[in-house]
């Protein structure tokens, strides 16, 4: 997230909504009343996110105010608050290494290492060929399998720099890894095993 | 009503205050940053932090509405520690560089850190640097010393109608700017400065210029519009440095427009500061001796009839009584004070003031703009319908030129048929008007300075009659005057006696010859080209265009430097007072006025300013009335006729230049260059505040 307007970035001079995503906005524009249109900023900004693969270019934020009669500001301090639009152009597989205490202590630097080394990128760059940008964000919520990181919408879990390699290889193929933990657990179960009696004694989960 | 208990003392406050105003009323102050009684609650500086009873943690008093019961203490250990931590989290940010900072004397922050500061810092990290933001020519930033109490976006945002400041970014990285690199488009901008706590939004043309201890304080009036603008006129020497404003809820609130707060440096620049005498086709500078003797010389022989007056738009009241005066013993009836030749009715006074009042706008339901776009004519009174506006329930008809007043109008026609509509009731907004509780028109010179304008008036006294504008308890009928002199000069009856020519009349016969002798008192609007041959004397302060055509220049004292009286176009009497001295041998108009009439043998009979205000007091005993608005009675104005179909103008095209101080000004026309010409600027860009 780039805040300063002078990391000048080319810019496309117009944008507008497909016409799904504009039956999408109807929609998303529709949950809330007439005149608080406002209010779907964010859903909107999103689909014009990924419509632009990716990033908010500045033309979509102008077109996602004046669909919502916005001053054009007010959705620029939306746009910038959340670090979840990127201002910048991103790869197409933007990597989002979490870095706070649970993953860190895990190893998330060693992620974020391996990621630049591998990748040839530093943060907040974006791969020579587009398929790949990387940033550090804070605390995905995801503390029970870390260290993790987000590619894109997927979570990515419980690895270590191997396994994370294994992931990007996996998406430079053209692959598609199988998302959540990469140890094979199931969701969040302990990771090293059964814990409790529950199965052999026929319990119920939750007991 | 709420009571509740403040430090013990118990209060009883009207519903709706919050804590913190209701700590006012009885006279406990709180510090505060972001809070402003002019524009929304933020609570984000959290400065005003009370403790209150029953709270788990102090409040931000602010932010809560004052509710009965409530037991608030603001003199707690406590509450001492949280403002002292709030500000040392404040200071963690904010540069030392008060010895550097045009803010620092007057800064809300330096004087509350005297206050709840702490001797030295216990942050050793780095302060953080942001990047210099372009508000246009007007206003300079360092925006490193912000303290992000967004005080300026809620003023841009409420007051002043332009929705371009924000805050990008978030936390650390939170930053104060348009995030699209441009100028703020608002002619109230100014007033940002005056309310950003801290030295991250400062004057442009005045930056290191001066400390405020340093300056000379006169309260006086704005003359560069029609509002009467209650303003402070800083100076040092015999220099203006700056102009604030005054508090004064019922004209300008607390703020001004830009072209008052900015069009200062034009009153150094272009000044007549000696007399002139036009000697084989070029002004050479001469004596006042000199002068004199060049008018009287040929003014004698001269019969009454062939000589006649113009006054300008910033001229005070005295100097228009005295010249009308001098030319009533002269044996002249040629005056007229409408340069712009705006067919105003003089002899009936409802139907030249702004009867609602400006405060009274805030009444109104429903708003008819002729002719008239207040957002360049006066900023304040459009500040106003705006805040009308957001009120709720304001509807806004305007016949003439569209344009974007930062609030919703509805274009009903550009010409007097669609006025004429109205006042026979075919059209719809008839309907609204005659349905609104308190309606009201503004009639702006655009649709009176045209042939067919007394037609025009008597239009608009129809309307204001049929759609029940004008009634015991409320006068909805207003005409919105351009010029500082216009009500005054009506006021003291510098129009055409019986028998005399108006402003048209006197350039007809100017040009044709039957008019020798014309007295430009500071009237540079004029179209100095029919003057014809005619001998032109023009007294005022600046060399624009009356003083280029004029055969003799008397140079006069511009509004800062004479103590002169002023009726807005509400009818509200005000006076100036005298901040600097004049420049070089100029003198205050009305002595000029008085010295030349000894000299041509018809001496006024006033030696002083307290002998002629008796005298002018006696002439309309309102002028005594300082700062009352009298109510005028209604009655018939305007003259039936036909009016023929031209759309009504915009009068004011460039509101930076309006008169011969602004156009006189450095500052206004960078102004001209960037908002009326659309050239962009932005020269510091990258800076912080933390270089060299």
């Amino acid at each position: 997230m780039s805040v300063s307007n002078s990391d000048v970035v080319a810019q496309p001079t117009s944008f507008a909504f497909s016409p799904d995503n504009l039956a999408r906005a109807q929609t998303i524009i529709g949950h809330y009343p007439a005149d608080r249109k406002a209010s779907a900023v964010l859903g909107l900004l999103d689909l014009a996110q990924r419509q632009s693969g990716g990033w908010l270019p500045r033309a979509a934020m102008d077109y996602v105010a004046e669909l919502l009669e916005m001053a054009p500001i007010r959705v620029y301090e939306v746009a910038t608050f959340y670090s979840m639009f990127n201002l910048k152009p991103v790869g197409k597989f933007h990597i989002q290494v979490c870095r706070t205490t649970p993953c860190w202590l895990r190893g998330s630097d060693d992620l974020t290492q391996s990621c630049k080394k591998k990748l040839g990128i530093g943060l907040h760059e974006v791969t020579a060929d587009g398929m790949f940008s990387l940033i550090e964000v804070e605390c995905l919520g995801a503390c029970v399998n870390a260290p993790m990181v987000q590619i894109n919408d997927d979570y990515y879990e419980d690895l270590d720099p191997a396994r994370l390699e294994a992931v990007l290889d996996a998406l430079a193929r053209g692959e598609k890894p199988s998302i959540g933990s990469q140890t094979g657990r199931q969701g969040s179960a302990p990771a090293n095993g059964q814990k409790t009696h529950a199965a052999e004694g026929g319990g119920q989960a939750g007991e | 009503m709420p009571k509740l208990t403040i430090d013990g003392i118990e209060v009883e406050v009207d519903p709706g205050l919050t804590v913190l105003q209701a700590c006012e009323t009885i006279g406990v102050e709180i510090p505060r940053f972001c809070y402003h009684e002019r524009l929304s609650v933020a609570g984000n500086c959290r400065m005003c932090l009370v403790e209150m009873e029953k709270a788990p943690k102090p409040i931000a008093s602010c932010a809560m509405p004052a509710a009965d019961g409530m037991v608030i203490r603001t003199n707690t250990p406590l509450v001492q520690k949280a403002r002292k931590g709030v500000m040392e989290f404040l200071l963690i940010n904010h540069p030392l560089d008060c010895p550097i900072c045009d803010q620092g004397g007057e800064c809300d922050l330096q004087d509350q850190a005297m206050a709840y500061g702490f001797d030295r810092g216990r942050f050793h990290e780095n302060k953080r640097a942001v990047q210099e933001k372009y508000f246009g020519p007007l206003i300079k930033t360092i925006m490193t010393r912000c303290i992000h109490c967004t005080r300026c976006v809620r003023f841009a945002t409420e007051v002043g109608g332009v929705e371009e400041l924000g805050a990008t970014g978030r936390g650390e990285h939170l930053e104060i700017g348009t995030y699209v690199e441009k100028a703020l488009n608002s002619e109230l901008s100014g007033n940002m400065i005056d309310l950003c706590p801290v030295g991250a939004l400062t004057s442009k043309p005045y930056a290191f210029v001066a400390r405020s201890w340093e300056l000379q304080k006169t309260e006086s009036i704005d003359v560069l519009d029609a509002v009467g603008s209650n303003i402070r006129v800083d100076s040092r020497g015999r220099e203006v440095l700056r102009v604030l404003p005054r508090l004064h809820e019922q004209v300008n609130e607390e703020w001004i427009s830009d072209k008052a707060r900015f069009a200062y440096d034009g009153l150094k620049r272009q000044r007549l500061d000696r007399p002139y005498l036009r000697r084989d086709g070029k002004l050479r500078p001469a004596s006042w001796t000199e002068a004199f003797a060049a008018i009287a010389e040929r003014i004698r022989g001269v019969s009454g009839d062939r000589i006649a007056a113009i006054a300008g738009d910033l001229m005070d009241v005295e100097a228009m009584f005295a010249l009308k005066e001098l030319m009533g013993a002269l044996g002249s009836p040629h005056l007229d004070c409408r340069q712009d030749g705006a067919k105003i009715d003089p002899a009936r006074r409802a139907g030249y003031l702004f009867n609602t009042t400006i405060a009274g706008v805030e009444q109104a339901d429903a708003c008819l703009l002729i002719g008239t776009n207040p957002r360049r004519e006066a900023p304040l009174i459009n500040a106003r319908l705006r805040k009308r506006y957001l009120q709720g329930g304001l509807k806004v008809g305007v016949i003439g030129p569209q344009s974007d007043l930062t609030y919703r109008t509805e274009t009903l026609g550009a010409g007097p048929e669609t006025l004429a509509e109205i006042a026979d009731g075919r059209h719809p907004f008839a309907e609204v008007l005659k349905q609104a509780k308190r309606p009201m028109l503004i009639l702006g010179m655009g649709a009176l300075a045209r042939p067919d304008g007394a037609a025009v008036l008597a239009l608009a006294r129809r309307v204001a009659e049929a759609c029940g504008m004008v009634r015991e308890d409320w006068n909805g009928f207003n005409m919105l005057h351009t010029a500082a002199a216009r009500v005054g000069g009506l006021e003291v009856g510098f129009v055409p006696e019986a028998g005399g020519r108006d402003l048209n009349g006197i350039l007809d016969g100017a040009g044709k010859g039957e008019i020798e002798v014309v007295y430009l008192l500071g009237a540079d609007e004029i179209d100095t080209s029919r003057l014809g041959n005619a001998f032109v004397i023009y007294q005022g302060h600046h060399g624009d265009a009356g003083a280029h055509r004029a055969d003799v220049i008397l140079p006069g004292a511009a509004y800062t430097e004479k103590s002169g009286t002023y009726v807005n176009t509400e009818g509200r009497v005000q006076q100036t007072r005298l901040a600097v001295f004049p420049p070089g041998e100029a003198r205050e108009d009305w002595t000029i006025v008085r010295a030349l009439s000894d000299v041509l043998g018809r001496k006024l009979p006033y030696d002083n300013l307290p002998q002629l205000r008796q005298r002018l007091f006696e002439f309309n005993e309102r002028f005594q009335r300082l700062d009352a608005v009298v109510p005028a009675n209604w009655g018939a104005f305007g003259a039936n006729g036909a009016v023929d179909g031209a759309a009504f103008r915009t009068p004011i095209e460039n509101f930076y230049m309006t008169d011969p101080i602004s156009r006189a000004s450095e500052t206004m026309a960078a102004c001209t260059q960037i908002y009326v010409l659309g050239e962009q600027g932005g020269d510091e860009q990258g800076m912080t505040g933390t270089n060299g």
